[in-house]
């Protein structure tokens, strides 16, 4: 079910004040969230984000089309090394 | 013969049915575009006068369709793609996108099962 309108987007307060404050000095710095589950803000356009996939950071440079998408989105959490004798796919799970 | 937005319409079926032949257009949008062109639901589509069907076209023309929205879902589904979202990688994979499961079925998206090989038969005594 989609989430109400009336509270707006789920976006993580710490998240927001951090990219507040890269946007008020304008500097560009990777941040480093768990936030997953946040809502891409349009302010975030530009910034790079390291989201945790539950291992590591992967890094996500957010363009202007991932606004409205949440940032787990975009740090997969699984990885897919192909199945047991099909040799041309393994090891290829990583791009 | 009826021949609205590049489709042609079966001959001896009722207006709302034949309506939906056209990619794009429901029973609703059927049912709403026929009221809107003041022409009845179950009139026979051979039976429509060239003026009705003129109607129907200028009424259509409100509504995407056929290639325009073909191409606009195809656009849609381009952007997830190029964004690297998680639906964009499935539909790369040709997987399904909504959270279903794969360990069976979905054979819509994964296409005809191919067997692989390698795996045993436990052997009858």
């Amino acid at each position: 079910m989609a989430r109400s309108l009336k509270k707006g987007p789920f976006i993580s307060y710490k998240l927001i004040e951090k990219i507040d404050a890269l946007n008020a000095t304008n500097v560009k710095k990777v941040v480093k969230t768990w936030s997953r589950a946040s809502m891409i803000a349009p302010d975030f356009v530009g910034h790079t984000f390291a989201v945790h996939n539950g291992n590591k950071f992967i890094p996500v440079y957010v363009s202007e089309n991932m606004v409205g998408h949440k940032l787990g989105e975009f740090a997969p959490t699984r990885t897919f090394r192909g199945h047991a004798g099909n040799r041309k796919d393994q090891k290829t799970g990583k791009k | 013969m009826a021949r609205i937005a590049g489709i042609d319409l079966p001959k001896n079926k009722r207006g709302v049915i034949g309506l939906t032949y056209i990619y794009g257009v429901g029973t609703k949008s059927s049912e709403e575009i026929l009221t809107k062109a003041g022409i009845d639901f179950s009139k026979r589509i051979q039976t429509w006068t060239d003026e009705e069907i003129a109607r129907i076209r200028l009424v259509l023309a409100d509504y995407k369709v056929e290639g325009q929205l073909r191409s606009e879902v195809q656009l849609n589904i381009k952007r997830l793609m190029d964004i690297g979202c998680y639906r964009g990688i499935r539909h790369r994979r040709g997987l399904p996108a909504r959270g279903q499961r794969t360990r069976t079925n979905s054979r819509t998206r994964k296409g005809r099962r191919k067997t692989v090989a390698g795996k045993k038969k436990a052997v009858k005594k």
